[in-house]
């Protein structure tokens, strides 16, 4: 999966947006259910659903005449992808100094 | 409260053309020669990264000035065979010290012969840092603890 990692982690940094990502936590919603009681308008809380959307931290489904959103597993796994790749760098780093070290200690 | 799904293990398996004892000093006593300099959280830019070298000791980065900033502690201590580390990096990228709130790796060193060494990686436990990562906000100003930051923020959601 190849997405774009930077857009994604700088989605959830809006307050709003963390609540609403929170809300979904819970459950799948609406985005009715999502607004209810947030101190922004419901047009602004589809705005927000939109960014994480488009960075594969939420899905969009229809359900009867409704919009209902989601978390993405799938975008979730991406981020354990970025972990995946942080070690498997890191160790390959680690090889080398402890080769070269080695190199340099028989020497 | 919804049950918390576990995030799968990340694992790695590495051959170091090098004994097992030395392999172990190097992953160890030896991090900051390997360490990528850009992984860091700490205010200060990274000097050093130190693991003390027994159970219990701690794996800390050391600023330019001299700031020290944990990151977890050493939980296995076994040269030149096993290490556990508790990662303890919590969601708003910074020390969490409750234990039940980290991560933790594990390396073991394999000895395939006098000098290659099998090296086995695991990180795992990721969704224990869930309660830590509910204190994301903004203010984020580096690579790496964004996506630390944003590990931890959709770990508690997996």
């Amino acid at each position: 999966m190849k997405t774009n990692l930077k857009i994604r982690v700088q989605a959830p940094g809006d307050p709003t947006r963390i609540a609403i990502f929170e809300r979904l936590e819970r459950g799948p919603l609406a985005v009715g259910e999502i607004a209810r009681g947030m101190p922004v308008t419901r047009s602004a809380v589809s705005q927000h659903l939109k960014v994480l959307k488009d960075v594969g931290l939420v899905t969009r489904q229809r359900a009867a005449n409704r919009q209902i959103y989601r978390i993405d597993a799938d975008g979730v796994a991406g981020l354990r992808d970025y972990f995946d790749r942080f070690w498997q760098e890191s160790l390959q780093a680690f090889k080398q100094a402890a080769e070269t070290s080695l190199k340099e200690k028989s020497r | 409260m919804n049950a918390v799904a576990t995030i799968p293990s990340v694992r790695h398996t590495i051959i170091v053309e090098a004994p097992r004892e030395h392999a172990f000093e190097v992953f160890t006593r030896g991090i900051d020669t390997w360490w990528f300099r850009d992984h860091s959280i700490g205010k200060e830019p990274l000097q050093e990264v130190v693991m003390e070298p027994r159970a219990g000791g701690r794996v800390f980065e050391r600023g330019i000035h001299g700031a020290e900033c944990d990151w977890g502690r050493v939980l296995v201590w076994e040269p030149p065979s096993r290490l556990v580390v508790a990662w303890q990096i919590g969601g708003d990228w910074r020390f969490d010290p409750d234990p039940a709130h980290a991560s933790e790796y594990e390396a073991r060193f394999i000895a395939e012969t006098p000098t290659r060494t099998r090296v086995d990686f695991e990180h795992r436990h990721f969704e224990r840092h869930g309660d830590a990562a509910r204190k994301i906000r903004d203010g984020v100003d580096s690579g790496w603890p964004k996506l630390l930051a944003a590990y931890a923020e959709t770990a508690k959601a997996a």
